[in-house]
């Protein structure tokens, strides 16, 4: 039983509400009365209760489980299994209490459908509140709600219908609509699996036929195509020159010959191929939710975390401010000014907190006002802003790119939806800039000063371009043959600041970004010296360009390519051939210097 | 898309995500078919490479057809393949089948122990050199910090707690009633210094699904799992003086299906046949130890 045939729907419910509501009364009885036990297995519960005096309960029935489970049998407590004709329902048993949100949660990001139960006798509690809005923010749009232990109010009709009221109220705040209301008593087995006899004054369908009437996910083959780049696979080594472009498609549909674009690069190009292995012959068209890889047929540079989608279809936001529903979990209040990674679809950036905008005690639904910081557990709507552009979806259009993750230090801390895209009046980096600069000490010697003294205007020289062609190289030579002329020039390699400044960093993807931002602030202070600075770094892209140059301002860069080219719309200052030899690349550099009045020509 | 797709998609997201995100990953490979499936996926994710190397603890006891059918598919699969050991252990006979100490500690010894320190790189890890198609002793002594284990949540009860990236401490310890929310397709890929992370790609799969899988996709295994005339097969591999084969005459991929979907297994335990679950603690006690 605890195996679901293949062919068969399958879909996963997750129950919730206030500890002690019933939850496992509920799930054994529809497990008892959908015959999904194992053999013998009410029977032999009962008798056991008997042999101890103790009158039977539903409840016992998980419990029951829970021991055959630490022997060894396979069935799965905090997920159970269950059918009907119809279907097989995998049923995620989310925890009550308070201490436990997070496993509510991580239960429910799992589930199709909510049931969500409340005590008639005890009424509305904080966890019934709270679960009912965690699950709408979560995206579970087909909710029940369950009265139980209706026995303990002799099967009331107005107790029903007052905390029917009650929990509309709630619930229309947060503009979620249970698809019903049902009266019932898990223990006494009233109204769950056919219409109850106590309660003839309720008309409404009984909670299993309304648990077979939940309606599978629409298909999102029909939305518009999100294919988060996962990762760019070249297995080169292995004798495979194909450059796989990997993810899993979100929605919508794949096809060979369609025209894409990547966000928020906004580099273009056209499907070549589908590839995925062990399929013969290769799929030409592809649905939502497969794991694939494409390729494309022009030698574009794009990287992990780019968003690829069609170019004929609705485009995604892009921007670096977007407003978002949050709730927080860790341990550690979400504090303005402090450094988060944001993890949407296969994006990763640095992200802070700009602005909160509202706060909810999520129990009661009441608003507090001028919050300064997110606590635990706390259900807000406020600002973020990330240090690149980033592409995403509003949640309401399409779910899976606008959600995301925060992480705190180690640890995912918290998670939301997308709202919106918001026009800030600056970026974070402009703010940042702006602080720096009202800070800035000098020793009284002007800029003017030092250029007539090293007789040259400072500015960062860097070469970029893909990983291979002699950068390095050819930026050491340049730094000799600069300084040979009688300039003040210095070359800045990257392994010295990986090992001394940004020692602290680990080399992962994510903390590119850090590193950028410690070179243009490294580059800033050479060129306040007066210096001509000159670095060099692999595949810089077109963010990564505009940051530097921001961190550097007034004083100039002048950008050198080397090879393909990884930019999109940043401008090359001087594009080199990977093919020539490095005297003839160095000629054509001093030969531009000399062009921009940076080297006179007499000091050649 | 069918369930079967579904899983398949599920776990070559998760077996990427743990490629972005780890420098220093490896795969237990056990050589059991949970194991081999999460190899083939592996195929599957990296367009038929294995960018990963595979780790296999040898507890010198594995069932001598497990050994030959490792190292005849890591030659055609060209594989990574790397394996450790407990000699000392196996050298001052502190095992089982010595008859020195009970199965718990035997796993404990030759298993918990060999993989911790297999991973940590503090013990040797002899790696498999293609050439000369012998084993030698490998120069990289790196931890590694991610560990893919091809474990199913319903094998049985703390597996069923698991999470698709769960996290280790440094003594190797699983926190069961503290860890760390996963949210959709979001999961811990941020580690502390000295920690590590197990990924567990299988996990949503079942026992059924596992078969259905290796039908669907032909994937070679090892035929213990199956009845070469004895009435007899293996339905989960170990060490040969703690696992025991299973009366069936199942002999193809095709009968253990119909065994497991309305045959004599469909309510009896995969694990059944394993001898160190029934001890005390059984297989929670090594788990929060470190074992898989």
């Amino acid at each position: 039983m605890s195996t679901i045939e293949t062919k068969i729907e399958q879909m996963n419910i997750v129950i919730v509400g206030h500890v002690d509501h019933g939850k496992s009364t509920f799930i054994g009885r529809l497990l008892a009365d959908t015959g999904s036990l194992p053999e013998g297995k009410l029977d032999q519960v009962k008798a056991t209760c008997k042999k101890n005096a103790k009158p039977f309960e539903y409840a016992f029935l998980l419990d029951a489980l829970k021991d055959e489970q630490s022997q060894g049998i396979t069935i799965d407590v905090a997920r159970c299994f269950f059918k009907t004709p119809k279907r097989h329902y995998i049923i995620i048993d989310a925890p009550g209490h308070i201490e436990f949100l997070k496993n509510m949660i991580t239960g429910a990001a799992r589930a199709e459908a909510a049931v969500l139960l409340i005590d008639a006798a005890e009424g509305v509690q904080e966890n019934s509140r709270r679960h009912g809005y965690m699950a709408s923010l979560l995206g579970i749009k087909q909710l029940i709600v369950l009265v139980n232990k209706m026995d303990l109010v002799d099967y009331s009709q107005e107790r029903f219908e007052q905390i029917q009221r009650e929990y509309q109220d709630f619930l229309s705040q947060i503009n979620v609509q249970a698809k019903a209301f049902v009266p019932i008593s898990a223990f006494q087995g009233e109204q769950v699996t056919q219409s109850s006899e106590k309660m003839p004054w309720f008309k409404g369908p009984d909670v299993l036929s309304l648990i077979d009437g939940f309606e599978k996910e629409t298909e999102k083959s029909e939305q518009s195509t999100r294919f988060p780049v996962q990762d760019i696979y070249k297995f080169t080594e292995e004798g495979d020159d194909r450059r796989l472009i990997a993810g899993t498609l979100q929605t919508g549909q794949l096809r060979v010959g369609d025209p894409v674009v990547f966000y928020p690069s906004e580099k273009t190009s056209t499907i070549k191929s589908i590839e995925q292995f062990n399929v013969s012959p290769q799929a030409d068209q592809i649905d939502a939710g497969s794991a694939i890889g494409v390729c494309v047929d022009t030698q574009i540079y794009i990287r992990p975390g780019e968003l690829m989608c069609r170019q004929d279809e609705a485009a995604p936001l892009v921007g670096d401010t977007f407003k978002a529903n949050l709730f927080w979990l860790g341990k550690k209040p979400m504090l303005k000014d402090k450094k988060y990674k944001l993890k949407c679809g296969s994006a990763r950036a640095t992200l802070y907190l700009k602005e909160i905008r509202n706060v909810l005690d999520a129990s009661d639904l009441k608003s507090v006002a001028n919050k300064q910081q997110i606590d635990r557990h706390d259900v807000a709507e406020c600002v973020f802003q990330t240090l690149k552009p980033i592409a995403f979806d509003r949640s309401s259009d399409i779910e899976s790119t606008g959600r995301f993750v925060i992480v705190d230090g180690y640890e995912i801390a918290g998670g939301g939806i997308m709202t919106d895209v918001l026009a800030a009046e600056s970026s974070r980096l402009e703010d940042v800039l702006k602080r720096r600069d009202y800070a800035w000490e000098t020793g009284g010697i002007s800029p003017t000063k030092r250029a007539q003294r090293f007789g040259q205007t400072p500015q960062l020289l860097l070469i970029t371009g893909q990983e291979g062609l002699g950068k390095i190289a050819l930026a050491q030579a340049l730094e000799n043959q600069l300084f040979e002329s009688g300039k003040s020039a210095y070359y800045l390699g990257l392994s010295n600041i990986l090992s001394g400044v940004s020692r602290d960093l680990s080399h992962q993807v994510e903390d590119r970004d850090e590193h950028i931002r410690r070179l243009g602030e490294l580059t800033h202070l050479f060129l306040d010296a007066g210096l001509l600075l000159i670095s060099s770094v692999t595949e810089l892209d077109d963010a990564e360009a505009s940051v530097l140059k921001a961190l550097i301002a007034p004083m100039p860069m002048t950008l050198i390519n080397v090879g393909p080219t990884c930019f999109n719309k940043v401008p090359v200052d001087l594009q080199i051939d990977e093919q020539d030899s490095q005297e003839k690349q160095l000629a054509q550099v001093l030969a531009y210097l000399s062009q921009q009045k940076v080297l006179l020509d007499y000091s050649i | 898309m069918d369930q079967l797709a579904k899983l398949e998609a599920q776990s070559i997201y998760i077996l990427r995500e743990a490629y972005r995100d780890f420098k220093q990953l490896c795969m237990l490979w056990s050589i059991g078919k949970d194991s081999t499936v999460l190899l083939w996926l592996t195929r599957k994710a990296f367009f038929g490479h294995v960018p990963i190397p595979l780790v296999h603890v040898d507890t010198s006891y594995k069932i001598p057809e497990m050994i030959e059918y490792r190292d005849k598919l890591a030659l055609k699969w060209k594989l990574n393949m790397i394996y450790g050991q407990n000699k000392q252990a196996l050298a001052s006979k502190e095992t089982y089948p010595d008859g020195n100490i009970d199965r718990i500690s035997c796993c404990k010894n030759l298993k918990s122990e060999a993989l911790k320190h297999t991973l940590s790189g503090e013990w040797p890890r002899y790696r498999l050199n293609h050439e000369r198609q012998a084993y030698e002793e490998d120069s990289n002594k790196e931890p590694y910090t991610g560990v893919i284990v091809g474990v199913r949540s319903d094998e049985e009860g703390s597996r069923s707690k698991e999470r698709y990236f769960s996290p280790r401490d440094k003594q190797n310890d699983w926190d069961v009633g503290d860890q760390p929310p996963e949210l959709w397709d979001q999961f811990k890929t941020d580690f502390a210094p000295g920690t590590h992370v197990r990924i567990h790609p299988l996990l949503d799969w079942t026992e059924l699904n596992i078969w259905e899988y290796i039908q669907r996709e032909n994937i070679p295994i090892t035929s213990l799992y199956f009845d070469r005339g004895e009435g007899k097969r293996y339905r989960s591999l170990g060490c040969f003086p703690c696992t025991f084969p299973v009366e069936s005459t199942a002999k193809n991929v095709d009968e253990i299906i119909e065994e497991l979907r309305s045959g004599k297994f469909k309510n009896i335990a995969e694990r059944s046949g394993r001898a160190q679950d029934k001890e005390d603690g059984g297989l929670e006690t090594l788990r929060v130890q470190g074992y898989m």
